[in-house]
């Protein structure tokens, strides 16, 4: 079995989860196995309620980012999240919500979005890791 | 045997332009695994990573790459799914 790329994603802005969607569905168009680790922002990012809202850009964006960021999504880009959608279809995609970031948030498996497949803590995911390699956005 | 296979034959056309990168792939991907080994799939990406995307995921899938052709706005990219 080919090792896993794991990913483990920390910030909740558009743009980040946007690449980190992107980078997810490149390796599953590959056939390679994919693990997402949910901790902090990234993983409010998920609640169920406000998967489909805007999450904002990274600092450095600027204003001029902020629009060419719009302007692409109006053009038609696909969401993070739909672009994570289509990922899953493909198959090979685990995506993992990290405990401790579920206790600070105050919420339950029930109040994230249906793309979270469960929820495990930090040496599940090591473990699940094996050699492959551990990105962090 | 089956009896659900039709006749390999109609080139089948997927019309991805206007989806962004990686979507014209994941919808090639996705008609592929809809198709009959012997299908032609042509699709149409107006996105620029495609031409290169695209004909590399065939030859890494083991498919066969028919042609690129440039047309008005978009790339019409046709592949052979081979098994």
């Amino acid at each position: 079995m080919e090792e896993p790329l794991n990913l483990v994603l920390f910030s909740g802005t558009d743009d980040k989860l946007q690449a980190a969607a992107i980078l997810t569905a490149g390796a599953a168009a590959l056939g390679k196995p994919v693990n997402v680790f949910l901790q902090y922002w990234a993983l409010d990012a998920f609640r169920a309620d406000r998967i489909d809202t805007d999450h904002g850009l990274v600092a450095e964006a600027g204003e001029v980012g902020r629009q060419a960021v719009h302007a692409l999504r109006a053009a038609g880009q696909a969401s993070w999240a739909e672009t994570l959608r289509q990922a899953k279809e493909l198959g090979g995609i685990d995506i993992q919500a990290c405990s401790l970031s579920m206790d600070l948030l105050q919420i339950e498996q029930t109040d994230l979005d249906p793309l979270v497949d469960g929820v495990e803590g930090v040496t599940a995911f090591y473990l699940n890791a094996g050699a492959g390699q551990v990105v962090f956005i | 045997m089956t009896d659900t296979i039709t006749a390999p034959a109609q080139p089948r056309t997927v019309d991805a332009r206007g989806s962004y990168c990686p979507g014209p792939l994941m919808e090639l991907i996705r008609a592929i695994r809809e198709s009959a080994p012997g299908q032609v799939i042509a699709v149409y990406s107006s996105d620029s990573g495609s031409r290169t995307d695209i004909p590399k995921w065939v030859e890494k899938a083991g498919h066969r790459l028919i042609e690129v052709t440039p047309r008005d706005g978009y790339d019409e990219i046709v592949v052979e799914k081979t098994h």
